[in-house]
């Protein structure tokens, strides 16, 4: 059995182990030369003493159209959300199209029309892009490109190294929504089915949060592929200390649980498109679950974890629903429809 | 290797029929349960219905059941509620 | 989740197992089970001296790997579709998986109806069924090739390897295992062959068999049945799922596993050859019969040098007893079957425990 792969695996792009060692292993050293400590949502860079946040995130959905949703949708909210759990306002973006040759204009259109209304509700302007046709199955209808840029928050510092023993963790709603969504509609396993994909644009609820609560907020990300068990692994591994999350404490929408069930998922490792996970001081985490559960999008706010202390071989613990123990592993990358 | 789901049937057509778990509907087949009728609560496994359940038992056994059977009443009472104005 | 009846089933557990004093061995053969104990974190609920070994409850670990580098084979061949459960994807046959070879004629299916509906829409293709399962899956089979038949497809075929639960159990009762003391029964493997199935188990070995199912309570309560026949010293046929499992079980399902299967003496991986443990298609269905098909004789390969899998499977040994375990053999890395199975053991061990 060969260790090492040497095709790439669809597992490798699937937010998980396989990728983080991708990206260690063969992207990072070519890239960055030396690995950067830590790989943020967004890289802060500094131009003439201005301190501006730069980020990117492609788009291959599939379906490319979903309830709740579409690739356009999900290609704006995507990058806005990865500035602001960065603790920065978007404010211009890239666009680059990768059409495949075939593709019904009638489909372009709808989702440029769900890019220009995402793009207004994010108060973002789009200021360049880049468009190009690829022949007959070269590309899945279509893939999406999107370049952020946005001007960090003052007075706010994030990040893995703010993470303390004894730090709540937050999330602002429900989990597994849009993985779950995309997963029954692109299985074709429902011919009717009440998911709703969760994608929106966070920067606005991220903003009431910081403004409000300051350097209160230590870190924030949003668990798009790999979920709740990718990001708290992230933690994990990049601060030192341990997380306990409580099952009890998950918000759930009971028919995204049941559609987890019929296709063998885990809830821990779907993705989520329209939340963020916030670490807060604990004096703050009442003010901070109002704030959220005033808003729209954070009406099922929750804390669903504490951090623990420093510990040589720190893990992600889930207390279960009984009381029981067990760990959350960083996902694998992709979920396999487990039937048996 | 016994992964297995209650729903309830919402169509059927022979042996081939329509599951509903919470709002989510999929093709299954009753050919392993022939006395299920439309209505009937199943256990699928495999896209098979290997069980007919009784529904009392059913809530009281499986917890994702009673929040199923939770959800339809309140969707009954919303519809009455609808039916009413 | 009703708390009340978790707690009541605990403490029956609790005053069980101190009636009962020594270390006792409770196996599960259901890999539902093996998953729900971790995810649940049951065991560490539990008293120290009742034990929960994880038996071959799980058919993709207990698949040999002959079999697998056969659909592996077969996946290579161009005028080939193969249908396939997911669990089968990452199984590692001698030198790759499934998922490693990343072709495009290898089709992950829900239910044997969709492989039949791959056959009906590539009239120009074979479409190779990976029949794998116990006899909760093994009805899905002998159904698909009946629809085939009716639909008049030719290009449809299963590569059986199906496997029967009891037999397993009988085998480890018969000098494989010494240290179990009862078995905690599959529930959906029991809907299908009845809780009276265990009755010849219980009469020959002595030994309680209660039958689950798979949520936290019915695990539970089942297991305080088990504690508490053997605090009284009595064995029995139970079931706390009387909710989905008759006595007799589901008689049309048998009745389809009798029509197109017969016994024969199959290898289990890990387990070796156990004597009527495993199903082939009957002669009078040959025209489904991927083997006959496509002329194959299943070996059975060599384990890996190191990988304890069989052990693992027969619960004689914990996962993390075994040399590769999380060194050589790991999640992303697996080299036997109980890593790379959502069900397997080693999997559950690694995923869930410390």
């Amino acid at each position: 059995m060969t260790e090492q792969n040497d095709k790439i695996l669809l597992a490798h792009g699937g937010g998980g182990r396989l990728m983080a060692e991708l990206i260690a292993k063969t992207i990072g050293p070519a890239v960055y030369g030396k690995m950067p400590q830590v790989l943020a949502d967004a890289a802060g860079v500094n131009i003439d003493g201005r301190e501006i946040l730069f980020t990117t995130d492609s788009f291959v959905v599939k379906p490319l159209f979903f309830p709740g949703g579409d690739i356009g949708r999900l290609s704006i909210c995507g990058t806005v959300n990865d500035l602001a759990v960065c603790g920065a306002k978007p404010i211009v973006m890239s666009l680059a199209l990768i059409i495949e040759e075939g593709f019904a204009v009638s489909d372009l259109e709808k989702i440029l029309h769900s890019i220009g209304k995402t793009v207004k509700e994010a108060d973002v302007a789009i200021v360049t892009g880049d468009t190009k046709v690829v022949e007959k199955g070269a590309a899945d209808g279509i893939f999406i490109n999107t370049a952020g840029i946005g001007i960090p928050k003052k007075g706010i510092a994030l990040g893995f190294d703010r993470i303390e023993p004894g730090d709540v963790i937050l999330i602002n709603g429900t989990i597994g929504d849009h993985g779950m969504t995309v997963m029954s509609q692109r299985q074709e396993l429902t011919i009717q089915s009440p998911l709703q994909s969760d994608c929106a644009c966070l920067h606005k609820i991220i903003g009431l949060l910081l403004d409000q609560l300051g350097p209160k907020v230590k870190f924030m990300r949003d668990p798009t592929r790999g979920g709740i068990a990718a990001v708290t692994n992230e933690i994990v591994q990049s601060c030192g200390c341990g997380v306990e999350l409580w099952e009890e404490n998950l918000p759930v929408n009971p028919a995204v649980k049941a559609a987890a069930d019929i296709l063998g998922f885990d809830m821990l490792n779907i993705a989520n498109e329209g939340k963020f996970i916030a670490v807060v001081s604990a004096d703050a985490e009442q003010k901070a679950l109002d704030i959220l559960r005033n808003h729209p999008l954070g009406k099922k706010a929750a804390r669903i974890g504490t951090v623990g202390p420093k510990q040589p071989h720190s893990l992600v613990e889930l207390v279960t629903s009984i009381g029981g123990r067990r760990i959350v592993q960083m996902p694998y990358g992709i979920e396999l429809p487990r039937i048996c | 290797m016994c992964l297995a789901v209650p729903a309830r049937i919402v169509e059927m057509n022979g042996d081939q029929a329509v599951a509903d778990t919470m709002g989510n509907r999929w093709h299954i087949r009753t050919t392993l349960t022939p006395e299920v009728k439309l209505g009937d609560i199943v256990l699928v496994h495999a896209g098979y219905a290997i069980a007919k359940v009784d529904e009392e038992e059913a809530r009281k056994t499986w917890e994702l059941f009673e929040q199923i059977a939770d959800m339809e009443a309140q969707q009954q009472r919303a519809q009455g509620g609808e039916d009413a104005t | 989740m009703r708390l009340d009846a978790i707690q009541s089933a605990r403490e029956q557990i609790e005053n069980a197992c101190a009636k009962i004093g020594r270390p006792v061995g409770v196996m599960e053969v259901c890999g539902t089970h093996t998953v729900a104990l971790f995810r649940y974190g049951i065991r560490s609920l539990l008293p120290k001296n009742l034990k929960l070994l994880s038996g071959p409850g799980c058919p993709v670990c207990v698949t040999d790997q002959g079999y697998v580098d056969t659909v592996i084979e077969l996946a290579q061949r161009t005028d080939c579709l193969i249908a396939t459960y997911g669990d089968m994807i990452r199984v590692p046959g001698k030198a790759t998986s499934l998922e490693r070879l990343s072709l495009p004629n290898v089709r992950v299916v829900l239910s044997s109806d969709d492989a039949v509906s791959l056959a009906k829409n590539h009239p120009d293709k074979t479409i190779i069924f990976v029949a794998v399962g116990f006899e909760t899956t093994t009805p899905a089979t002998a159904v698909a090739m009946a629809q085939a038949e009716k639909l008049g497809l030719e290009n449809f075929t299963a590569l059986c390897g199906h496997k029967r639960v009891l037999p397993a159990m009988r085998a480890l009762l018969s000098g494989r295992n010494d240290k179990i003391d009862a078995f905690l029964c599959p529930g959906h493997v029991s809907v299908i062959l009845g809780s009276g199935a265990y009755e010849p188990i219980v009469k020959e070995f002595h030994r309680p068999c209660v039958v689950a199912g798979f949520e936290v309570e019915q695990i539970l309560s089942g297991l305080a049945k088990i504690c508490e026949q053997l605090a009284q010293n009595e064995f029995a046929v139970d079931s706390v799922y009387g909710l989905a499992v008759r006595p007799e079980g589901n008689r049309t399902a048998q009745q389809w596993i009798e029509n197109y299967f017969e016994l024969c003496d199959g290898p289990w991986r890990g387990l070796g050859r156990i004597p009527e443990g495993s199903l082939r298609i009957r002669e009078k269905y040959a025209k489904f019969d991927a083997q006959k098909r496509f002329g194959i004789e299943q070996m059975p390969a060599e384990e890996p040098r190191g990988c304890l899998c069989g052990q693992v499977l027969c619960g004689l040994i914990e996962p993390n007893q075994c040399k590769l375990f999380g060194k050589k053999c790991t999640l992303d890395h697996p080299v036997g079957p109980c890593m790379v199975s959502t069900e397997g053991a080693c999997a559950a061990w690694y995923k869930y425990q410390k």
